[in-house]
């Protein structure tokens, strides 16, 4: 063995990141991801991330369409995407590195498994020549690691069977980046400790592969730059790292404690929202009873039910399974009772692209029913926004007695950030009474928002049947007369509208009119902030505005819109919101869609946002 | 699950079920038969009034909730056993019913129907079968006889029909019965039996529908024709029916076979003695079988009861175990968990 001699490290300072790991999907490139994340969220770094992977679970190995990949933006300031470019891609296998390759910096570092690039993986990738030998990656900084062979030397003592070893790389890829980056290793150790405590054998080699990778950056020549990035200054207080589905589930179970009422969830596994129902169904101590129903339909079924028992109901879905709830979601508006749909959305229509993200349910969730049948649309803006809007919605729902459709999508739903936690005793109390009185009862009276009374199941002399007929106005009765229908429907609509005195008004960022407004709903958030700081920066003069509320709107909205020359809509779908703000406000709005299964770049909405009011494009 | 019921205070009659809603069946409907079973029952089932839920699906059946003076859900069609479902799992000391007829639950509802029995859902499921749809003005049923004639297969319907009680019973289900709407004392006795059985119950009720399926079960109770017809099915008894109790049933293989008791050959120690809680499916197979065998009654009855524990006192289990070992959630424990750091 060489005599290593100790080498020189230059340690450079830098405020953001951006990395992509990449590999086969069984190449657990997701968990490397989330450990990288969770570690970085400790040390105090804002972060954004991005999980991109396939609909199938183990796709055949080396192909481009088997290739599963983690974005991770971290950073020492405020940010609010996963980033446009990726800075470094850690690429495990050739298909990883053609797939990513247009998608990172031309600068970019590009760290390689070598051991993949054989002759059957580069066939499968599609690679006539060796990218790693033909100069056709001039311009990266490629650092080639033999991680196979390298994990596997140092787990020659493990007892674990060869194929078994080999799983351990992305252990050692992490360690190796945990060096590069300065994180710490502890955060990882201990979750191998806990997560594989009856697999003593599995649990050492990933330790070992963990500490391989790390100390292997800290030995090799090949290395000679590693990187800082400073805790970000955020706002005080005590955090966590969240994705967006644990983040509903923390919602409605925050809910649950401060309505006092006990939460059911009836749902149908669908990916991406799967995630909710395996968080909720671990709150058995805070009473949540999580109910795996036979299918979608069933799942909202159970829920109304419980709704109708006195439950906190809700279900969660994604959009094949909305539009399978629709009939019942018809039923809990004509029974008028409280329930919260989650809706996670993702490419369509039909299966579509089950992992990917889109926001083109807005409509189904606007109109997707028979007959007149309004119900109330809030929509989540990141992920640590998912908390706040499931409690929203879930207090919206008892309040009026409506159901309440919850849209988030996929990318918020999976991705992470950091979140500040809310103490406990700040949350407000979710007012919920029962009718007992059966003097006052009327099953269909009406309080001042227009609910009706809630009389459940065990009390006494209130005896009542509700039903998807139309209901008689007040009492409740089957009918079918021409005038109470109108007036039914009139009314369904009415209470819809009232909640706008609840909502919060539209607020503009930036000036109160102007050129330009951009106005985003849902998820686009964060790629709108930086699009918009990013225009400001050179100059631009635009305001911008996001909608939460989508039915109703704020009362403002009109307002607002109605004070700026152009409105500019950005939005994963065909121009939906676009359709809802035309038909509402007779305006005009300029429109910017995309459609790839992927969350806007910060990029593609600046370059918009500079077209319309004539700077220069970025790049 | 326990019901806390003090008796005397319990001390209902037929006429507190009845709702004030004028019933708006067709007159002469097998379904008022049922309803008047249902609310001379009720009283002696063990809950008060305010405790029972009566949930429905669509279609004649489903209009039931309407007439019974206790909480009642009518739902959307074929949809019923999964409201109540969620109905029961969150609340799970009230008496649940489900009013559903061959169309809402072996059609559109088929899925529910037999993921409710597989759960053994603590829900009473009674199913009005008259073998035809009814609220849609006269198609074929899933329970309909094969070759039927109707609005929709003109020609002869070329599919064959559901057995509601073998599907049932291949669901797992718990508890499975049958009666007739023209038979008012063994129609309440099943319902005393279901409402008692902790579990999934299904009653199916041969229900005459006089406007567009008429006389699909005269043979069955029609006063010539019925001893030789049908056959009550009692436990731990000889299998043993006709005009002057002298047919009899015995297993050949694993067919079921009319033996006559007074041929000489025959004893009443030969016949087939039912055993409702027999484990095995094959007995309860059998019986719900016994009429693809031409010439052979068909049975009434409780073709099985076992026990088993229900979902819903699993989930209730499940909840109070889990709290005892960790203690009643609170919100602090929800949101600050182990992995938080602190920004100061």
């Amino acid at each position: 063995m060489a005599q290593e001699k100790e080498k020189e490290v230059e340690v450079q300072s830098l405020t953001a990141v951006t990395v992509r790991f990449a590999g086969d999907s069984g190449d657990g490139m997701q968990l490397t991801g989330t450990q990288f994340s969770d570690t970085t969220a400790i040390v105090g770094n804002d972060l954004s991330t991005l999980p991109d992977y396939p609909a199938e679970i183990r796709a055949p190995a080396g192909t481009l369409y088997g290739v599963s990949g983690f974005q991770l933006h971290f950073s020492s300031s405020d940010i609010h995407t996963p980033g446009d470019s990726p800075d470094v891609l850690v690429a495990m296998n050739p298909a990883a590195l053609k797939i990513n390759l247009k998608e990172i910096k031309k600068n970019a570092t590009i760290i390689v498994n070598t051991d993949a690039f054989d002759k059957k993986n580069l066939n499968t990738a599609g690679y006539e020549a060796n990218p790693l030998e033909d100069n056709s990656l001039e311009g990266f900084k490629v650092i080639e690691v033999p991680i196979t062979t390298l994990t596997t030397n140092a787990l020659k003592d493990s007892p674990l069977s060869p194929k078994e070893v080999v799983r351990c790389k992305n252990f050692f890829a992490l360690g190796m980046m945990y060096w590069l980056y300065n994180r710490p290793m502890e955060p990882t150790l201990d979750w191998i400790k806990q997560k594989f405590k009856n697999l003593p054998d599995v649990a050492d080699a990933n330790e070992k592969a963990l500490k391989a990778g790390y100390y292997f950056g800290d030995a090799t020549q090949q290395f000679t730059t590693r990187y800082t990035v400073e805790p970000a200054e955020l706002p005080e207080g005590t955090y966590r790292n969240i994705s967006g589905n644990e983040a509903v589930a923390l919602g409605f179970v925050a809910a649950s404690l401060k309505s006092k009422l006990p939460l059911f969830l009836g749902s149908y596994p669908i990916t991406p929202a799967s995630d909710i129902l395996h968080f909720l169904s671990k709150y058995k101590n805070f009473g949540v009873k999580t109910y795996q129903a036979e299918d979608e339909i069933a799942g909202i079924a159970s829920a109304i039910g419980a709704s109708f028992g006195g439950s906190l109901a809700i279900t969660t879905t994604s959009g094949p399974g909305l539009a399978l709830k629709t009939e019942a979601t018809g039923l809990a508006v004509m029974t008028e009772l409280p329930i919260v749909i989650v809706d996670v959305q993702r490419g369509g229509p039909s299966t579509g692209l089950p992992t990917k993200t889109e926001q083109s349910d807005l409509l189904q969730a606007m109109y997707g029913r028979n007959g007149e049948s309004p119900v109330c649309i809030v929509a989540a803006t990141r992920p640590n926004d998912c908390f706040e809007m499931a409690f929203e919605a879930s207090k919206l729902a008892l309040k009026f007695m409506t159901p309440v459709i919850l849209l988030t999508d996929g990318y918020i739903a999976n991705g992470a950030e950091p979140w500040k936690l809310p103490k406990p005793e700040e949350l407000e109390e979710i007012p919920v009474r029962f009718h007992t009185d059966k003097e006052t009862f009327q099953p269909y009276g009406r309080d001042e928002n227009l609910a009706r009374p809630w009389a459940i199941p065990g009390t006494p002399g209130l005896e009542h049947r509700i039903g998807g007929l139309e209901k008689a106005n007040i009492t409740g009765d089957v009918n079918y007369s021409p005038e109470n229908h109108q007036l039914m429907c009139e009314l369904r609509a009415e209470k819809i509208e009232k909640m706008k005195k609840f909502i919060p008004d539209l607020e503009v960022d930036g000036d109160e009119s102007g050129d330009l407004l951009v106005l985003g709903w849902g998820g686009t958030y964060g790629a709108i902030i930086e699009a918009i700081n990013k225009s400001r920066a050179e100059g631009l003069k635009v305001s911008q505005a996001h909608l939460k509320y989508l039915n109703p709107m704020p009362a403002n909205t009109e307002k607002v819109l109605k004070n700026f020359k152009k409105v500019l809509i950005p939005e994963l779908n065909l121009g939906q919101l676009s359709k809802l703000v035309r038909e509402k406000f007779l305006i005009n709005v300029e429109t910017l869609n995309k459609l790839q299964g992927l969350p806007f770049k910060s990029i593609e909405i600046q370059n918009k946002i500079s077209e319309i009011l004539g700077g220069k494009n970025g790049n | 699950m326990e019901t806390n019921i003090d008796e005397k205070e319990v001390k209902l009659t037929a006429k507190d079920f009845k709702s004030d809603r004028d019933v708006r069946w067709c007159p002469g409907c097998g379904d008022y038969s049922i309803l008047a079973q249902v609310q001379r029952t009720f009283p002696n089932i063990g809950y008060k009034k305010e405790d029972i839920v009566w949930v429905s699906g669509i279609g004649c059946s489903s209009r039931f909730p309407y007439y019974m003076d206790t909480y009642g859900f009518h739902g959307i069609h074929g949809r019923a056993p999964a409201i109540a479902t969620g109905l029961k799992v969150a609340r799970p000391e009230l008496s649940v019913w489900v009013a559903t007829g061959d169309g809402d639950l072996m059609s559109i509802g088929g899925n529910h129907f037999i993921h409710t029995c597989r759960k053994n859902i603590d829900i009473k499921i009674v199913m009005f079968n008259n073998q035809i749809y009814g609220l849609t003005k006269g198609q074929y049923s899933p329970t309909s006889e094969k070759g039927k004639i109707t609005k929709s297969t003109p020609f002869g319907s070329v599919d064959y029909p559901f057995n509601p009680a073998s599907l049932a019973l291949g669901a797992e289900a718990s508890f499975v019965a049958r009666s007739i709407d023209r038979e008012p004392k063994h129609m309440q006795e099943m319902i005393m039996r279901a409402a008692e059985h902790k579990g999934t119950a299904f009653i199916e009720i041969y229900q005459n529908c006089n406007i567009f399926n008429d006389g699909a079960f005269t043979t069955l109770t029609d006063k010539e024709t019925k001893a030789d017809s049908v056959i009550t099915l009692e436990n731990k008894k000889p299998m043993i029916f006709g005009k002057d109790n002298n047919k009899g049933i015995i297993i050949e293989g694993f067919n079921p076979v009319v033996v006559d008791l007074n041929d000489g050959k025959h004893s009443v120690d030969d016949l087939l003695v039912h055993e409702e809680t027999d484990e095995s499916p094959i007995r309860s197979f059998i019986l719900a079988h016994m009429t693809d065998h031409p010439g052979m009654p068909t049975p009434i009855g409780v073709f099985k009861q076992i026990t088993k524990p229900t979902y819903d006192g699993g989930v209730a289990k499940q909840i109070k175990n889990v709290t005892e070992k960790k203690g009643e959630g609170t919100l602090k424990d929800l949101l600050y968990t182990p992995n938080t750091w602190e920004v100061s």
